[in-house]
């Protein structure tokens, strides 16, 4: 009945899962009892879990991402102080197995669902509307991806206290993943959570550059997309190139465990090479998805708090596509040492090192933006300036790398662990948390709190340096990755030195969850009532905060990139048309969130062998997209009087704050 | 959503442009193959008209029947669209080909 499921799956016997079992317990219990007391759970039915408004998904999909950032920093905390105990041989609190889940959980969540989700919500909060669309080319695929997305989040989490996660690190890479070396339910719930989730982020590509393609406001050429949305138009790019690849790689290592395939086993004619081959070719496309489109969020804020327009726009969007292209042919260098031929290594490292010129372009894009312009200090220009120093050392200490003789001596050793925390922290994460400040008043209503904004950026950049150049030093004295306990001395005071990094780090985002409290707490007097609190220069500052729910009553129309600075230089922005038509709008819909749900099921299904829950979910995951499919009542049209009592509001607040500045 | 009027501006071909189309890939085929049935030149020769046909006959069926141009923007995104999937395609299989290869050579040699 219930496969390979027995009561023995849940690990009673580890007290630390059973705490943190129970304060989840806890926690969600006490929102449940919330959300009653407040009857809400009728408007988080309607307004949000059945929403196909890009921008409420986009602050549900950075709602997961902050979630998964709680638990994967968790991991990475619970890291550290073991190996700041387990020196001279103790043998710390952590037990090898269970160490060994946690760096794998910590790698698959930081990247598959703290920073991806932040990524793809900041991209669904925005594109639309800098391009002066009313919302994505296909809304319920958005729906569906996101719920997709949190399927897969919610089997990572499930593993916790059903079963285990993977031992294998974030790779996964057999011999070491397949049957015969991991016989538990780990490297499944890897699997189905990477795959349902991955497929999810395919679909968001599409649906992407789709919009981009298609939805673009009359007039606006591709050339005069705002940064950011030709930045994620690249990454979209790539999700679309890169991501089918993992899809058929997991599909193969599926294979390998579930029907006694052969693909990555060491007898019967498999090669485990293949697989580590296949994963970088999607793993390193990977790492410029998250990195161009936080590339584009510095870009945009850049140019705001200078109040200058970006400097050489044109070669930034080149410099992106040369790294969307570059990005597909360096992905060797994850394996230098796998064994290839001289020549194999000599390609990809010199790619590797030319990867850094387009990158180059950009940070002097920024510097000669900020050149001349009168650069306001804000938090998102903060992580903007920290990003530009912390990213360069990451690529300065990842050109090293891509030199195959040093790679030789540094590959699996912390000197790595260090380089990749430089640059997806210093790079993709402090873009997104820029972006998350910049953004907030747009999506929210409210600005936040600038002072907890500032000491958050302080902890976080000086705890990253605190935490993560102990580890460079580290790796030039030997010690490799992955390591659960120690017995060097000369080791000892920079693992020290890390830990006290991971706990700056952790006061970081403690200022943030007050920033968010504080400034909740606030919102009256931090309201943003124009809709264009920075001066922006972008269409989506032309809306409400939060935008109207159709984004735009009529069309804008735009000439060049900044097309809304251009608007209020001229004096068209904010003008009452003689009358509105009608807005053609998606319907909500449930088949998403059900969907997701089937598909959680469904994995975890596979995970347990539990196959009649298999083929249930499976066939009902098909009948309810076939229903929705030959559903005809998907839209409606929003009628003028409703339109034109929404933008009387929008108007009348703008022309108060012109009154008032006056 | 207000968009989603069909683009009245695609490219869907006329009779003429398919006919076009159809002789042209009727006569890129017909060559090679009469080389090949009547022997008339060297193997080599014959081999590199084969190969140019081909990928002239590819070129053909881009044009005519998959509309691909430079000079519509419909055609210019689809054609750079096909392009830059070719490009990955080549690169992402040659060189994993090349990697696996060598890979093996080294264990094997």
């Amino acid at each position: 009945m219930f496969g390979k499921l027995t009561l023995d799956a849940v690990p009673y016997h580890e007290p630390i899962i059973m705490i943190t079992l129970a304060i989840v317990a806890v926690i969600g219990a006490a929102l449940a009892i919330a959300i009653t007391k407040y009857q809400k759970w009728g408007v988080l039915w309607h307004d949000w879990i059945t929403s196909v408004d890009h921008k409420r998904l986009g602050v549900m999909y950075i709602v997961l991402a902050l979630v998964m950032l709680l638990r994967g920093f968790a991991d990475a905390i619970m890291m550290r102080t073991q190996l700041a105990a387990a020196t001279n041989g103790a043998e710390g609190y952590l037990p090898p197995e269970h160490y060994d889940q946690i760096f794998t959980a910590h790698g698959v969540i930081m990247i598959i669902f703290m920073a991806m989700p932040f990524m793809i919500g900041l991209m669904n909060i925005v594109l639309p509307l800098q391009i002066g669309a009313r919302d994505v080319a296909f809304p319920f695929l958005n729906n569906l991806s996101f719920w997709l997305a949190v399927a897969g989040a919610l089997l990572v989490n499930i593993s916790l206290g059903v079963g285990e996660f993977a031992r294998t690190g974030w790779v996964a890479y057999p011999p070491l993943s397949e049957l015969a070396y991991s016989p538990g339910s780990g490297v499944d719930y890897y699997i189905w959570a990477l795959q349902i989730s991955g497929i999810g982020t395919t679909l968001t590509g599409v649906n992407f550059l789709v919009t981009v393609m298609k939805m673009r406001t009359p007039g606006m050429k591709l050339m005069e997309m705002p940064i950011f949305t030709w930045a994620c138009t690249w990454a979209n790019v790539l999700i679309v190139a890169s991501f089918p690849i993992l899809t058929g790689a997991l599909l193969m290592l599926t294979m390998d465990r579930y029907f006694d395939f052969h693909f990555f086993t060491n007898d019967l004619g498999g090669n485990a090479m293949m697989y580590i081959n296949l994963f970088w070719a999607w793993g390193h496309p990977e790492v410029y998805i998250l990195v161009l489109p936080a590339f584009g969020i510095f870009s945009e804020i850049m140019a705001t708090f200078s109040g200058k327009p970006l400097f050489g726009y044109k070669s930034m969007v080149w410099a992106s596509g040369s790294i969307a292209i570059l990005g597909f042919i360096v992905w060797l260098h994850h394996f230098f040492t796998m064994g290839s031929s001289a020549d194999v290594n000599a390609f990809f490292g010199v790619m590797t090192m030319i990867i850094a010129v387009p990158t180059g372009v950009k940070l002097f894009n920024w510097l000669f933006t900020m050149y001349h312009g009168r650069v306001q200090f804000t938090p998102p220009v903060l992580w903007t300036l920290g990003f530009m120093v912390t990213f360069s050392i990451g690529g300065m200490t990842g050109v090293l790398l891509a030199v195959p003789g040093a790679d030789y001596v540094l590959h699996n050793s912390l000197f790595l662990i260090a380089h990749f925390h430089n640059t997806i922290i210093g790079g993709a994460v402090f873009g997104y948390l820029a972006g998350f400040s910049y953004w907030f008043p747009k999506a929210m209503g409210y600005k936040l709190d600038e002072k907890w904004g500032k000491r958050a950026f302080w902890f976080w950049q000086i705890g990253f340096f605190v935490a993560f150049m102990p580890l460079y030093v580290l790796g030039f004295m030997g010690m490799t990755r992955r390591i659960n306990h120690t017995n060097n001395p000369d080791w000892n005071i920079w693992l020290y030195i890390a830990a006290v990094g991971g706990f700056i780090i952790a006061l970081g985002i403690l200022s943030q969850l007050i920033q968010l409290y504080v400034s909740y707490k606030n919102r009256e007097a931090l309201k943003d009532t124009t809709g264009d609190p920075w001066n922006g220069r972008t269409l989506e500052w032309s809306t409400m905060s939060p935008p109207q729910f159709y984004n735009f009553a009529v069309d804008p129309k735009t000439d060049g990139v900044d097309a809304f600075h251009g608007m209020k230089k001229n004096g068209t922005a904010y003008q009452r048309p003689g009358s509105y038509a009608p807005i053609h709008m998606p319907r909500n819909t449930s088949a998403g969130f059900i969907m997701g749900m089937l598909l959680t099921a469904f994995g975890f299904g596979f995970i347990w062998h539990i196959w009649w829950l298999v083929i249930a979910t499976f066939v009902l995951t098909i009948v309810t997209l076939i229903k929705r499919s030959y559903d005809n009542d998907v839209d409606y049209y929003v009628q003028p009087e409703e339109i034109e009592k929404i933008e009387g509001e929008h108007l009348a607040a703008i022309q108060q704050q012109s009154l008032l500045k006056a | 959503m207000s968009q989603h009027t069909p683009d009245a501006h695609a490219d869907h071909g006329s009779v003429g442009s398919y006919v076009t189309g159809f002789i042209l890939s009727v006569i890129l085929t017909v060559i090679p193959f009469g080389l090949v049935m009547t022997e008339a030149l060297d193997k080599v020769a014959t081999i590199w008209i084969f190969v140019i046909m081909a990928i002239v006959q590819i070129a053909v069926h881009l044009k005519y029947f998959l509309h691909l141009s430079f000079v519509t923007e419909e055609g210019k995104l689809n054609t750079f669209t096909f392009l830059f999937s070719a490009l990955i395609i080549v690169l992402v299989v040659g060189l994993s080909i090349w990697i696996i290869y060598a890979s093996n050579a080294m264990m094997m040699g």
